[in-house]
């Protein structure tokens, strides 16, 4: 018996192994990281976070550049923070009403864009998505130029008090992890497989008899809604929903955010967003300086950086073992 | 419901004011992308900077209107020879939504320094003493200096629609459009080519921007706004004519103008919802060919 155990063959860790590791690592330090880092930081990194790895489930994974991404973050957080502040609805049914009405503005919005590919449906996001900002600009619930102030956190599930900052932080890095483990899911189930293939080659997948606009419609509507999620978890703890929210460079954020981190890698948007959020909490006093730093980021990032840091380290990581393995 | 025919008018006219900038800059940038596959994000960014070329020449250099409407069409140009030497060629061989990003990046760079140099709020730029005033025309009164933005944006327009469909240098251009490769091999050095036209486009750009100088104020934020709408006008026209995106930066100026007569409400909107409506029944744009 015992020689049988020794002679075992070594571990050998699949890409699944690998995943489930990664991920355990990710949630034991964002447990850890509240009793080290100032808490509401990193919630702000969460959300951020949360609505980058939504926006990087269509740039990475189907090709579409959403230049629009804001108007779900921003939509979903004054619809939530109405539902908890003129409805008095709990958080958890404000969030999901929040994520529901940011789906059902993705179904529009991506029912128009996918029209068209490419440069087009970049324009075509944005454009829908000023038009959005000068709705919710004029709209009377939205408060205008004040917008939406003094959003109750209110009881989870009616007993949880989110007013602790602690009991806060914990609930947003649950829903974090849930949408992060969702889009985890969809990327590598069959209807993942099919969204690459029509991201390397649309005729081809056309020609395999995909029905590609309906792929590509429903990864809209899932990235709308999970965008709609962490708007709506921001409205809650923040206690807030302005127009920032859904101004465009709320949309130009996300895509600096995602490619700094690594396209089409699923890390990437969490690495990126902590980067930047980090990097405006540092920079704040500066002003205006952000905006040129943000732009010297892209323009670094598009010349000579085009993997993001996620990427950079995967490859390094794999010349390694590709290096290792020559040598044993 | 009776409108003022004054009041209709004077909307009418702003509506072809804001026409004249639509055409000149969806116009650079339907030159542009023709050519490198780029979308020029920039082009709003560049646009500010034309507005500022001018305030700067006269605040420092005691330049004029007049002297502006040719040098910072031509600084600008130089800059985006720059731009497209050092950063976008590097990108010719990728997808195009790099340089996308790229030109993004440019404007936020951009409108960020002129944001720390003068805020927010706008300087102001005065009319040449030349086109200071108005005309009776009968039915209304017209001020000078907005009579002379359409009609000088419409030779602009008319100028670079001649050069492209009609000249031996538009028919390189037309063909290199089509097919680089080819017109490479016929001697022709297309890669100078391709940078000369997105000087040009972004001079383009410029020009608008000291044409806009006297009737906004010069701000750092005065093109952000704007090319999102220059956008929408693109996807509506399609970007596979000049003539088309130069009849539909005007006529959708107009109907916004209109807009602002009838239903004020939505006059920050119709465009979008126009283009949204040319995405349902036309997808490739009114003047669009498909791709």
């Amino acid at each position: 018996m015992t020689a049988e155990r020794t002679a075992a063959p070594p571990v050998v860790r699949t890409a699944k192994d690998r995943d489930a590791i990664a991920f355990g690592v990710m949630a034991a330090l964002l447990a850890i990281a509240p009793f080290v880092v100032y808490p509401v930081f990193l919630m702000k990194a969460l959300c951020f976070a949360l609505f980058a790895c939504a926006f990087n489930l269509l740039i990475g994974y189907v090709g579409l550049l959403s230049f629009g991404h804001a108007m779900f973050l921003g939509g979903a957080a004054y619809c939530t923070a109405h539902a908890a502040k003129a409805w008095g609805l709990p958080p958890e049914i404000a969030i999901l009403f929040g994520t529901a009405v940011a789906a059902a503005l993705g179904l529009a919005v991506g029912a128009l864009a996918i029209r068209r590919q490419g440069i087009y449906f970049a324009m075509i996001t944005l454009g829908l998505a000023q038009m959005f900002y000068f709705v919710c600009l004029r709209a009377e619930f939205t408060g205008g130029e004040n917008g939406i102030q003094a959003v109750p956190r209110g009881r989870l599930l009616g007993f949880i008090d989110l007013d602790g900052t602690m009991t806060m932080y914990f609930a947003v890095l649950a829903i974090f992890l849930g949408g992060f483990a969702l889009i985890h899911r969809t990327i590598h189930s069959p209807f993942g497989e099919v969204l690459k293939a029509i991201r390397e080659h649309e005729p081809r997948a056309i020609s395999l008899g995909y029905d590609v606009d309906k792929y590509k419609l429903l990864a809209f509507v899932l990235s709308a809604a999970l965008a709609g999620l962490a708007g709506a978890t921001k409205a809650i703890v923040f206690q807030l929903a302005s127009l920032t929210d859904v101004h465009w460079t709320m949309s130009g954020d996300v895509v600096l955010i995602t490619l700094l981190g690594g396209l089409g890698r699923v890390y990437g948007p969490v690495v990126g967003a902590f980067v930047i959020v980090a990097l405006e909490n540092y920079l704040a006093p500066f002003g205006s300086w952000i905006t040129v730093i943000q732009g010297g980021i892209f323009i670094v990032c598009v010349l000579t950086f085009r993997q993001g840091i996620v990427g950079e380290i995967e490859e390094w990581r794999e010349r390694a073992r590709a290096r290792s393995a020559r040598a044993s | 419901m009776t409108i003022p025919p004054q009041a209709l008018f004077s909307q009418l006219l702003i509506g072809l004011i804001n026409g004249s900038f639509y055409a000149l800059l969806s116009l650079g940038l339907a030159i542009i992308f023709g050519l490198l596959n780029v979308i020029n994000f920039a082009h709003g960014a560049l646009y500010t900077t034309g507005a500022f070329v001018a305030w700067f020449l006269l605040q420092y250099a005691g330049l004029g209107y007049w002297p502006s409407l040719v040098v910072a069409p031509l600084v600008v140009g130089l800059f985006g020879v720059l731009l497209e030497r050092t950063m976008l060629q590097r990108l010719a061989k990728l997808d195009p939504l790099y340089g996308l990003l790229l030109t993004f990046g440019v404007a936020l760079v951009i409108q960020g320094l002129f944001r720390i140099q003068f805020g927010s709020s706008g300087q102001p730029y005065e009319i040449p003493d030349a086109l200071k005033g108005a005309t009776d025309v009968g039915f209304m009164v017209l001020p000078n200096y907005r009579a002379w933005v359409i009609v000088f944006s419409v030779l602009v327009c008319s100028a670079t629609w001649y050069v492209i469909e009609r000249t031996k240098l538009g028919s390189y251009l037309r063909a290199a459009t089509e097919n680089p490769v080819l017109v490479r091999a016929f001697g022709i050095n297309v890669p100078r080519l391709v940078t000369l036209t997105y000087g040009a486009g972004v001079g383009l750009a410029a020009l608008a921007g000291v044409l806009a100088a006297p009737i906004y104020r010069v701000s750092p934020l005065m093109g952000a706004d704007q090319i999102i709408v220059v956008f929408a006008v693109v996807v509506i026209g399609g970007m596979g004519s000049i003539l088309g995106s130069i009849v539909s930066g005007f006529s959708l100026g107009l109907i916004e103008g209109l807009t602002k007569v009838f239903y004020p409400e939505a006059s920050d909107t119709v465009l979008f919802v126009l283009m949204a409506l040319v995405l349902v029944f036309k997808p490739a744009g009114l003047f669009g060919r498909v791709t």
